[in-house]
């Protein structure tokens, strides 16, 4: 277990001791920023409409706000996870770091846990700027605050998923950009799998989206907790650790 | 302290390690000597647990390194031939990190990161940057990660590569002031730095370990026989014959081979080989003075290690061609 915080409190030093911490942070907050002004703008001005003609139609933060909001960062996280997991083990392979580590009496299941962790504080740091906007909601309304902690609580899950992904596809090269790139066609493969149920209802293309990684947050951003769609967030990141695990091993055997 | 058996690593298309087996005793510094791509490398990583072997078994103070590859690690500091540095880190970070990465208590960090920079002569850059250093004080960054843990082994791939001569001859001092405490293996193409710095030497070719003995007598036995150098002089203004001089040499009893050198400033230079196990010294000097000639010179040449390499990885090659 210390093992595990001490490289993973290694990899959080080395993401704020290089731009990339800083640049993700304020892309984050440029990007969110605008989706947040763009969407509490609608809302201001339909409120205001309902007001000038009379008509009273519920007016709900959590529905109209927060809902499209999270299903916004979640996009935004597609974008954004590849460049939080490219350099994780690519870098150390290109520098020979690797080599360290690997002969250092850790296991390699401490590493991959270690840099994993550390990949999901990262996001989660990125989530908090979101924090921002999100208090002036409760400041002049008064929006329910659970649905939007199961939100926030499913981003985490999605986005641990997904950089769990990040992290196997770094193990298989020594190039960081090639780590990135494949690991944002993968994971936008994963987003838009489930366009096939739009035309076809074989079971092939139900798999399909059942493994499509946006349908699994419909329910959290809804502020809905289901369990099966906590156990499919579970199982992405088992099965992206488990993979990098075993690349881990075959690169002893190929070394 | 180091005990292999039969070690074979193969890839697809080549045997990079053939059949090795030697052992190493405690406290010893041995020399991994070998031209490039001849395997050593490749035996270091297996016995540091950077990757298995193919075939045999490697134990490293008692523990398998295929078993309890945890056990072997903690034992070992390996210094690869780039050194593993992290170069967004600052020194005395990147020590901190790899101490505890090795298992040093949070109490007993700052000591131990005290105590290796000093040794290692980086204390005075323990603020800066990995990335700003100069080549010589990675080298040593590298050192000080390798030895933070006092292991018992010390594993070090071409340490002195890249240095200029006087960090060479510093890296040397320490790497032999680190000997005693630690069993040290050390990997390198230069044979003066096994001479300068090993007690015992092993020469690896195509995989291969062509020989394993001290270094005091590897460059004595060459084939058993001793090669000495012999100045001759003429006494006042005679000029010097030289058939009769090379006669003289070869009637001294013990006497296998007599070959002229190149005369130099009047000086007749010649080598003489003798048979193994005699002593012909003493006779070839009373042959030369007792003929009336002066006798200016007279040293064995003992074989240096250069010599016996380039013959030992040369018939190594043979070998493998067959």
């Amino acid at each position: 277990m210390s093992n595990i915080l001490i490289i993973c409190k290694k990899e959080l030093k080395s993401y704020f001791s290089s731009p990339i911490a800083y640049l993700l942070l304020a892309m984050f907050a440029v990007i969110f920023g605008f989706f947040f002004w763009n969407i509490l703008g609608y809302f201001v001005v339909m409120g205001m409409r309902q007001q000038m003609t009379g008509q009273a139609m519920p007016m709900n933060i959590n529905e109209m706000i927060i809902r499209p909001l999270l299903a916004n960062i979640s996009v935004i996280g597609l974008f954004l996870l590849p460049l939080i997991t490219m350099r994780l083990f690519a870098e150390e392979k290109r520098a020979g770091t690797i080599e360290l580590l690997m002969t250092s009496p850790v296991t390699d299941l401490e590493i991959l846990l270690g840099k994993w962790l550390s990949a999901v504080i990262m996001y989660t740091a990125l989530l908090l700027v979101s924090g921002l906007n999100f208090v002036f909601l409760f400041a002049y309304g008064q929006p329910d605050w659970r649905p939007l902690a199961v939100g926030i609580l499913g981003l985490i899950l999605q986005g641990a998923g997904i950089l769990a992904i990040g992290t196997f596809i770094s193990t298989l090269t020594r190039n960081q950009i090639i780590a990135g790139a494949a690991t944002f066609g993968v994971s936008l493969l994963l987003w838009v799998m489930e366009w096939v149920s739009g035309y076809e209802t074989a079971t092939w293309a139900k798999v399909l989206a059942y493994l499509s990684i946006v349908n699994h947050f419909e329910s959290f951003s809804k502020g809905v907790l289901d369990t099966k769609d906590v156990i499919y967030y579970l199982s992405v990141i088992f099965f992206g650790l488990f993979l990098t695990a075993r690349s881990l091993d075959s690169l002893r055997w190929r070394a | 302290m180091i005990k292999v058996d039969g070690l074979t690593k193969r890839y697809a298309r080549m045997v990079a390690v053939d059949h090795i087996s030697f052992e190493i005793g405690k406290g010893q510094i041995v020399g991994f000597l070998g031209p490039n791509g001849a395997g050593k490398t490749t035996t270091m990583r297996i016995l540091t647990c950077y990757m298995p072997a193919t075939e045999g078994t490697a134990e490293v103070a008692g523990f398998d390194v295929l078993e309890q590859p945890l056990e072997v690690k903690k034992r070992i500091g390996y210094l690869p031939e780039n050194p593993p540095l992290y170069p967004e880190m600052e020194v005395g970070e990147y020590l901190e990190f790899v101490g505890r990465l090795k298992g040093i208590s949070s109490n007993e960090i700052a000591h131990r990161v005290n105590e290796v920079s000093e040794r290692c002569n980086v204390a005075d850059v323990s603020k800066k940057l990995i990335h700003k250093l100069s080549k010589g004080y990675k080298q040593r960054v590298g050192l000080a990660q390798a030895i933070i843990h006092n292991p018992d082994v010390l594993i070090l791939d071409e340490p002195t590569s890249g240095l200029d001569p006087k960090q060479i001859m510093e890296t040397r001092d320490l790497i032999k002031s680190l000997a005693g405490d630690h069993t040290i293996i050390l990997s390198t193409h230069i044979m003066q730095e096994v001479e300068a710095t090993c007690e015992k030497v092993m020469i690896i070719a195509k995989g291969k370990l062509v020989a394993s003995d001290t270094v005091s007598n590897l460059t004595r036995q060459r084939q058993g026989s001793e090669a000495i150098s012999v100045v001759v002089e003429a006494r006042n203004e005679d000029v010097l014959d030289n058939v009769a001089v090379l006669r003289k040499l070869e009637q001294v009893s013990g006497v296998s081979r007599v070959v002229t050198r190149e005369p130099k400033e009047g000086k007749l230079t010649f080598e003489v080989e003798s048979l193994s196990g005699r002593n012909v010294r003493g006779d070839l000097a009373r042959a030369v003075v007792e003929s009336g000639w002066n006798l200016t010179e007279l040293k064995a040449i003992s074989a240096n290690l250069e010599d016996i390499f380039l013959q030992l990885t040369n018939a190594g090659s043979e070998a493998t061609k067959q």
